[in-house]
């Protein structure tokens, strides 16, 4: 599996784009939504909900379990993805894209986000 | 205690198959291949291949083989009849449940008890414990069979094509020797899927050819290798109890909803006789809670210990739950006290994680295959 090369990662394999106007969008990886399974609920943050960088906003419930849903940075939320919410499959078929989860306004970045490689480097010893 | 987590004969198999892995009562066992939900729907419609390995087989044999087994399990083992197989369970003294089994009677006096993985030891011993006093042998035969299952509607036209084993003589819950893809097998008409469908038992050293075999004669009609996670979606749409949810020790086969596996007019004395006599007792004159189906009104998935609740009070627990592939919304199997398991009960929720969500009590099971 590939990480798109533009995308930055938390060790909680959530992805961050690159911010537009301070406007982020945030999914999970491709990786995290193989290990969760065929998700098949989820709770995302409402907009106008603040997030906080390491801390749950959500959660995504897969057949066999549920995990929590972090935030990769801190700010405001401003969309949340309604077709997952109706479709929860778009985080296994299109993690990247369709499936993507909410977008938040940034208002403060930890600086430990990983790059492709380096993520890609934290899932293979995950394996 | 081996950390070591055991492997069965098809584990390479499962991983050039890309199947994710997981732990299970030891065992490294596949979860999925691809997708669960595809895998269910192909049991469901068409055919899927599993490896069941892990499960426990014992053998006993000898003229009383019979005697101990009427003696260590609840069941009345000495109506089977050659060729046929029986659901019981093995008890405690204090007649909680050790484990369910299927017992196959392969001839004469040679008995074939399958326990679950995680308590083969514990039957083993059990059954070894119990049988001293006979004139039986006791022989630990996990290690001698690999168990494939082939489940779905089109499991018996692709088990034909390669057998001339005779199938249609084969009821459900019978077993029979023969032979598969040029391979020796003990040939059962069971399953946990609540489908139509086959279950092989056969030396290790013969499961990939048998594996491969299979694949190919069910390619045309969308066989698909199936993993655990699919097998616990589907025995639970079916309504099928799972050893270390809706049964433990702690719970008698008659708390249970199953009673009726417990033959008290059967000879002799049995383990867990005078106690499953009282709790039979209890349970007619004081309903016990029962096991019930919860179909959810939401999307919120209840799992396994989640309490369930009517009028802010907790009235029963989930022990198992899973969102239903063939219903399209999560389903639960719960026991509820007595007062709230009737069908159409209203006001019963699920506590998920602190939000009461509204469910429908059914009947079980959710799923019924059309025969």
């Amino acid at each position: 599996m590939s990480n798109p090369q533009q995308l930055r990662y938390s060790k909680e394999h959530e992805w961050l784009s690159d911010a537009e106007g301070g406007v982020a969008t945030v999914g999970i990886t491709e990786f995290a939504a193989n290990a969760l399974g065929d998700v098949v609920y989820a709770q995302l943050p409402a907009v106008g909900d603040t997030v906080t960088a390491g801390e749950t906003c959500g959660e995504l419930e897969s057949t066999k379990s549920v995990s929590d849903l972090y935030s990769p940075v801190t700010g405001e939320v401003v969309e949340a993805n309604q077709d997952v919410v109706d479709d929860p499959a778009l985080v296994n078929t299109a993690p990247f894209e369709g499936g993507w989860l909410f977008k938040v306004r940034i208002a403060e970045e930890p600086a430990d986000l990983l790059s492709a490689e380096e993520y890609a480097a934290l899932t293979h010893s995950d394996n | 205690m081996s950390t070591a987590p055991r492997l069965t004969a098809l584990d390479a198999l499962h991983r050039s198959l890309g199947a994710t892995m997981t732990d299970f009562a030891g065992w490294d066992m596949p979860l999925r291949y691809g997708s669960e939900r595809d895998e269910h729907n192909a049991v469901r419609t068409k055919a899927g291949l599993f490896d069941l390995s892990h499960m426990g087989e014992i053998t006993l044999t000898g003229p009383e083989a019979v005697k101990a087994l009427d003696y260590a399990l609840v069941g009345n083992i000495s109506t089977v009849g050659v060729g046929r197989a029986r659901y019981t369970h093995i008890c405690q003294e204090d007649g909680g449940i050790v484990d369910d089994l299927i017992v196959y009677r392969l001839g004469e006096s040679e008995y074939m008890v399958v326990a679950n993985a995680s308590n083969a030891q514990v039957v083993l011993d059990a059954l070894t414990e119990r049988a001293a006093g006979f004139d039986t042998v006791v022989r630990d035969d996990r290690d001698a069979y690999a168990l494939i299952a082939v489940q779905g509607p089109e499991s018996p036209g692709i088990l034909a094509s390669l057998t001339d084993a005779d199938l249609d003589g084969l009821k459900y819950y019978a077993g029979l020797p023969g032979t598969v893809a040029g391979v020796p097998a003990l040939i059962a008409r069971t399953g946990y899927t609540g489908e139509d469908g086959f279950e092989l038992f056969v030396a290790p050293e013969h499961a990939v050819e048998l594996w491969q075999a299979l694949t190919k004669a069910g390619e045309g009609v969308g066989l698909v290798p199936a993993g655990l996670s699919c097998r616990d979606t589907l025995r639970l749409e079916a309504g099928m109890p799972l050893y270390g949810h809706e049964l433990t020790t702690s719970l008698t086969p008659f708390d249970a909803g199953l009673g009726r596996v417990v033959k008290f007019e059967k000879e002799g004395d049995f383990v867990g006789r005078a106690a499953l006599e009282a709790a039979a007792e209890r349970s007619a004159t004081n309903p016990p809670r029962k096991l019930v189906g919860l179909i959810a009104e939401g999307r919120r998935v209840p799992r396994a210990g989640f309490p369930v609740v009517a009028d802010g009070k907790v009235i029963g627990e989930v022990t198992s739950g899973a969102p239903s592939p063939t219903l399209g919304k999560p389903i639960a199997m719960a026991y509820v006290d007595a007062a709230h398991a009737a069908p159409g009960t209203s006001g019963v929720g699920v506590d998920i994680r602190g939000t009461h969500e509204p469910y429908e009590v059914v009947a079980l099971p959710f799923y019924k295959r059309q025969k």
